[in-house]
């Protein structure tokens, strides 16, 4: 009987999780527990690895140029990862971009966050003509590829992290813009909030206690989806010689740099390319898994 | 149909207005005379002064953004200070080069890419599926320069079977066409793969089932027509990602199109080619995405009904 029932069901509806066995069967625990560790590396290596292995973007060491994975530099150091065409240690370089990547994606998920989160809450708290402006608006810029309007933004800014920051949290306050808009249609008319109002309580309370804290979970799983694209826009802006400038490499410099040496070097290049997109993958799964768990219905945003 | 035509009609030549009007106020709110930045730090006072003339910036804004516009709806975006040409000539000039590589990767994608998904639906949760869905993630979050970079690695200086850049035969055609198709190509496998698993179950895939069709009879004609539907559309907004791609592609594979003219541009400061090529590139988005709704309308009545 219950085979039937599911068969007749439109769609598969989500399995409801049994009291004693949810510990162990909610869904995407291990891609969860998997993809925070790698994450959490990560974020380790940003914080702590400039600090341990010291890197000093003017320093040149000639004799040291182009060493392959695992030698010995002049002074008798290892180079685990090699060294770059002007005899920089690229575990060094790599730690450095690290920190530089994910500080570029974390400023910038924060501002677009910021902006997108306020345009979504505005239009869908006032509604009527400032939302279809603002949800218009977001539309022209959806059907704009986000990548072309960075090149364009970032060739007339020059190349700097602030401005870098800027450029991809224009092209991406949209998601967050959206996904606020809908929380804020949903939950503006439940009856705890016409109950707060009863009590005489203005907007910007009603805002505050009521909305923004049913936005914070969606956005959550929404920032999380949208820092590993951030990363590659930055990379890709970076690679094309538009992003962060070479004082303060992030990976996208370095294998830019390496792209002259393949033939001698081809460890500069490849590396830092396997860090960046190990990270980028764990941002995914966290992403896919995170969404699954809380809120199916993100899917299509 | 008129109706909902006329609507995307005019939805498009407002994305097309907007981005006109960005370009314009960016160039406007960069510090320093526009006139300047257009013209790059080698032009003389004379170019300067000659341009600021032609762009109207003694006047206000306003009567700027008017002549600009006029300009625009001539088609007319000045020339290329470096090539001495006119810059959206230039850009058209370049445009065979780019659409060869995109439409060889569009139908490597679609060919590779739709299979796959069905084969992963269709295997929903065995090893197959768990295998394609990871590395269609992998393609997705591998950036496309570092793969090229990779692919001329391997494949030219390695292996020495292809030829690392620039144009010619097919050979030239195959790492770049390859490397622009990966991360469309993985959209597309999850795409068809959820598209295809929230019909399957549908009453109507069960009655053909139970009719007696054969498996494939059941799948391809019936549960795919409606699975595909929103796979074109994100066709359609994903080819607009594609586009991008071309820039970062054509880079790395010294590729004569018109992402690679945009980029020398941006590092000569030619601004004239780059507010060509931009507003190029976003014509050819827009009016791909037009056909895109169409093509859904079509496909979907409810769509044009909806209103």
């Amino acid at each position: 009987m219950t085979d039937t029932l599911t068969d007749l069901g439109r769609r598969p509806a989500a399995p409801v999780p049994e009291p004693a066995v949810r510990s162990r069967s909610k869904p995407g625990s291990g891609r969860i527990r998997f993809a925070s560790a790698v994450i959490g590396l990560y974020v380790l290596v940003a914080v702590f690895g400039p600090w341990l292995v010291g890197y000093d973007p003017v320093a040149t060491s000639t004799g040291d140029r182009l060493l392959p994975p695992g030698s010995r530099t002049e002074d008798g150091s290892l180079a685990i990862f090699g060294t770059d065409q002007v005899g920089q240690d690229l575990l060094a370089q790599v730690f450095q971009g690290a920190r530089i990547s994910i500080a570029v994606g974390v400023a910038t998920l924060l501002l677009a966050g910021l902006i997108g989160v306020t345009v979504g809450v505005v239009a869908g708290w006032y509604g009527r003509w400032l939302d279809g402006a603002l949800m218009r608006l977001a539309d022209v810029q959806l059907t704009f590829p986000s990548i072309l309007l960075a090149i364009f933004i970032a060739a007339l800014l020059g190349p700097s992290v602030v401005n870098v920051v800027i450029v991809l949290a224009i092209s991406n306050w949209v998601t967050f813009a959206r996904v606020a808009r809908s929380q804020v249609l949903v939950t503006k008319n439940r009856d705890f909030v016409d109950a707060t109002r009863t009590l005489g309580a203005r907007s910007w309370h009603l805002v505050r206690h009521c909305v923004l804290p049913a936005c914070a979970a969606p956005v959550l799983v929404v920032a999380t989806v949208e820092i590993g694209h951030v990363i590659l826009a930055e990379a890709s802006l970076s690679f094309l010689g538009l992003g962060t400038p070479s004082s303060s490499p992030s990976w996208g410099v370095t294998i830019a740099n390496g792209r002259n040496y393949l033939g001698d070097a081809w460890w500069i290049s490849t590396i830092p390319g396997i860090c960046l997109a190990l990270l980028v993958v764990s941002f995914g799964l966290l992403g896919d898994a995170l969404r699954d768990r809380f809120d199916p219905k993100l899917k299509n945003l | 149909m008129p109706a909902y035509l006329a609507r995307r009609l005019l939805f498009s030549v407002f994305v097309l207005w907007g981005a006109v009007s960005v370009i314009f106020l960016v160039l406007r709110l960069v510090p320093g005379d526009p006139a300047t930045v257009l013209l790059g730090p080698d032009a003389t006072a004379d170019q300067i002064a000659q341009l600021r003339e032609r762009m109207g910036l003694d006047e206000s804004l306003i009567v700027q953004y008017g002549s600009y516009l006029r300009d625009v709806v001539r088609l007319d975006f000045g020339d290329s200070f470096r090539m001495n040409v006119d810059a959206m000539e230039l850009v058209l000039s370049r445009l065979p080069n780019t659409a060869e590589l995109a439409i060889a990767a569009l139908t490597l994608s679609v060919l590779v890419g739709f299979p796959l998904g069905v084969l992963a639906a269709l295997r929903a949760n065995t090893l197959t599926d768990r295998v394609i869905s990871v590395l269609s993630l992998v393609g997705q979050s591998t950036p496309a320069f570092w793969v090229g970079i990779v692919f001329i690695l391997v494949f030219a200086r390695t292996l020495d079977v292809l030829p690392s850049g620039g144009t010619g035969g097919w050979q030239h055609l195959v790492l770049p066409a390859v490397t622009l198709a990966l991360p469309f190509l993985a959209i597309l496998v999850r795409l068809t793969r959820s598209g295809l698993l929230e019909v399957i179950h549908e009453g109507y895939v069960q009655t053909a089932r139970a009719k007696g069709l054969r498996e494939s009879v059941v799948i391809f004609p019936h549960a795919a027509r409606n699975a595909l539907i929103p796979v074109v559309t994100v066709v359609g907004l994903q080819f607009g990602q594609l586009l991008g791609g071309t820039v970062i592609v054509e880079t790395v594979f010294a590729w004569p199109g018109v992402g690679r003219l945009l980029v020398d541009a941006i590092s000569h400061r030619d601004y004239g080619v780059v507010q060509a090529a931009v507003l190029f590139i976003a014509a050819v988005f827009v009016l791909v995405n037009l056909v895109v709704d169409v093509l859904y309308g079509y496909l979907d009545p409810r769509v044009r009904l909806a209103g």
